[in-house]
């Protein structure tokens, strides 16, 4: 593979997760709706999740599982690292991947939470009652030093 | 036993998170004292192992004895490592987790539905996630210690009973995940080009390859620093901070203000001297940039403190202006001014929880966090607005307080570096604060009292005391003494840390 599309082939796995990234990125910021929000950030987390796993590939290795040649007895015989993926980075992932649900867990508890008090999970509407709220506040102090 | 300390300053507050939760299904009665004995001990051993840090130099442990074979080193394994610097900041953790935890016995029920069992699991786990955060010397270890203090944080903030409290959390959410993961993204890039993750190995790698004019680490550092300066509310990046601050429970703001903004800074302070090193760090071009940000969010932070007439929250922008001090502080390109970071770190901690605690008594007192409801407090309540006094005063930089030294060495430090604007913007921040603290000082001790009390002062009759319970003073006037002392041994202190900063990879 030569030509323009090089650099994108060789490094697919960069383009895929920042693309994904971005995606989360986006929908973290720009989205209204809180689920959306909250969805948005399970792509963000998913994305570097990928780029983790993706960079512990190697060309033509085999998964990280050292088979034992009980012939020879218990010896573990050479171990050739350029045939083996690298098995670290799915390690850290797993805790990783643990993290995002326990994030998840807790913004959707306060998702919850929010609808219960607020009885809305559209960004705007939440803002328009919470600053009803502050004016109403503000009156009410007003009114009670006028009184 | 005594090569087991720096671990068992984690697990004190993480056994007895877990001990509460239990006890907690069946009363009450048991959260609070649990709670102190695991903080107490992991003070007790945060002191022992800073002792040992001080006096042998950096204290390393390996967990799970994954350090040696046959004597020789692994190289695999989670590191805990415990110098001067971070010592200091392992001692002011559990401290003030155990003053805030002390000063707001009578308060959780109410502040959280009743659920007092659940608050004070949350509440050690944070702490436990701090101090380790602090002292790891593993960088995807500190990511996953990172979270844990921030999802504890998250639920901490959610839990309070105010409306607003639920849709300040979820920001915090956001924001707090966008910080970590770029952290994570960060800690990939270095894997990548090192193959290690513990902070003293890449160190090495880094420059034994010579890896530092690489775009990757380069990407990797900036993906580091953004996520750290999200969790610290560097100015641009701070939005979440005053809401999250204003509407939890007061007890997780007194906990969380002092601490968390400051344990990130010492992160950036870590990754910068200990991780990248200080050549590099200070090779960089755009490292001017960050201290004239740091002017921005400085100026930034105290303008809309001086623009608020809610107390806790006039108070949440000095946290945001004092961030901008110590990230400036961090990349003037010298000793002075590092010194003054690492000072700052540990003056800021003390005089806002001094600041915040005084606050509380203030607010739940008079029953407003509106500044002109303080009128005459300092008659009605003459130890908590001393206390109140000298933080304002340390906030301020008046001797002998802590900020005065801390802010001495910051603008010594901008000075040598020739960055006026950074000294510039420090001082107009100091000018605002006293502004802002005298106008509250002002209406705490001159402000008449309102018409309803007018007949009291005709007859010149004294306001009757009403003054906080002593579980409440103490801490609180406890703080006010660590806020002087840190003031007042501050050769020491500079001098400890301008040894640790060595130990960690400063200057020589």
């Amino acid at each position: 593979m030569n030509g323009a599309l090089e650099p994108i082939v060789h490094h697919i796995n960069f383009w895929v997760y920042v693309i994904l990234m971005m995606i989360g990125l986006y929908a973290m910021i720009a989205k209204r709706n809180l689920m959306k929000k909250l969805i948005g950030m399970g792509i963000f987390q998913s994305a570097v999740i990928l780029f983790y796993v993706s960079i512990s590939v190697k060309e033509d290795a085999d998964i990280p599982i050292i088979s034992h040649d009980h012939s020879h007895g218990a010896e573990v015989q050479h171990v050739d690292t350029d045939k083996i993926e690298n098995p670290l980075p799915h390690v850290l992932m797993l805790t990783a991947i643990v993290v995002g649900v326990a994030t998840l867990g807790v913004g959707l508890a306060i998702v919850q939470k929010i609808h219960r008090d607020y009885g809305t999970i559209e960004e705007h509407e939440l803002l328009a009652k919470i600053r009803a709220e502050e004016d109403g506040e503000l009156k009410s102090v007003t009114a009670g030093g006028d009184g | 036993m005594a090569d087991q300390y720096p671990i068992l300053i984690l697990l004190f507050p993480l056994f007895a998170a877990v001990c509460v939760a239990l006890a907690g299904t069946k009363s009450d009665r048991f959260c609070l004292p649990i709670t102190l004995v695991g903080l107490g001990g992991s003070l007790l051993f945060a002191i022992l192992t800073q002792g040992q840090a001080v006096a042998n130099g950096p204290v390393e442990y390996f967990l799970g004895g994954w350090d040696t074979s046959d004597g020789k080193p692994l190289g695999i394994g989670i590191q805990y490592i415990v110098d001067p610097i971070n010592g200091l900041v392992l001692v002011l953790i559990p401290l003030i987790g155990l003053i805030t935890a002390i000063f707001s016995a009578d308060r959780i029920s109410e502040e959280t539905n009743d659920k007092v069992a659940l608050f004070y699991s949350l509440y050690l786990l944070m702490l436990t996630g701090l101090m380790g955060m602090a002292i790891t010397a593993d960088a995807f270890n500190l990511y996953v210690l990172l979270e844990v203090s921030s999802l504890t944080g998250y639920a901490l903030v959610a839990m309070g009973t105010h409306r607003r409290a639920a849709p300040a959390a979820f920001n915090y959410v956001i924001m707090g995940t966008i910080g970590a993961t770029f952290y994570l993204l960060g800690v990939g890039y270095l894997y990548l080009k090192t193959g290690s993750l513990n902070m003293g190995d890449i160190k090495e790698i880094l420059v034994e390859k010579n890896l530092h004019g690489s775009q990757a680490v380069n990407v990797a550092f900036i993906m580091i620093l953004v996520g750290v300066l999200v969790k610290m509310a560097f100015f641009p990046l701070h939005a979440w901070l005053p809401n999250a601050y204003c509407f939890g429970p007061s007890t997780t703001a007194c906990v969380v203000a002092p601490l968390v903004t400051k344990v990130s800074v010492y992160i950036m302070v870590r990754m910068m001297l200990s991780v990248f090193g200080i050549e590099y760090v200070y090779s960089l071009p755009w490292a001017d940039t960050v201290v004239w940000l740091a002017v921005v969010g400085i100026i930034g932070g105290s303008v809309m403190a001086l623009s608020e007439p809610d107390l806790k929250r006039m108070l949440t922008w000095l946290i945001v202006a004092e961030v901008g001090y110590m990230v400036g502080g961090a990349w003037l390109v010298n000793e002075k001014g590092m010194i003054g970071t690492v000072y700052h770190v540990i003056s800021d901690a003390a005089m806002t929880s001094c600041l915040f605690l005084a606050v509380t008594i203030l607010i739940s007192k008079s029953g407003s966090s509106k500044i002109e409801s303080l009128t005459g407090a300092f008659q009605k309540y003459p130890l908590t607005m001393t206390a109140f006094l000298v933080g304002a005063f340390s906030m301020i930089g008046i001797p002998p307080t802590a900020g005065f030294f801390s802010k001495y060495y910051l603008i010594r430090g901008g000075l040598e570096a020739g960055h006026y604007a950074y000294v510039i913007a420090l001082l107009i921040s100091s000018l605002v604060n006293a502004i802002v603290f005298f106008r509250i000082i002002e209406v705490a001790f001159f402000g008449k009292l309102s018409d309803d009390d007018h007949g009291h002062h005709d007859h010149h009759e004294p306001v009757a005391q009403d003054e906080a319970p002593w579980f409440k003073l103490a801490p609180l006037v406890f703080m006010a003494i660590c806020v002087v002392a840190v003031g007042l041994y501050n050769a020491e202190l500079a001098e400890l840390i301008g040894r640790g900063l060595e130990q960690i990879g400063g200057w020589r």
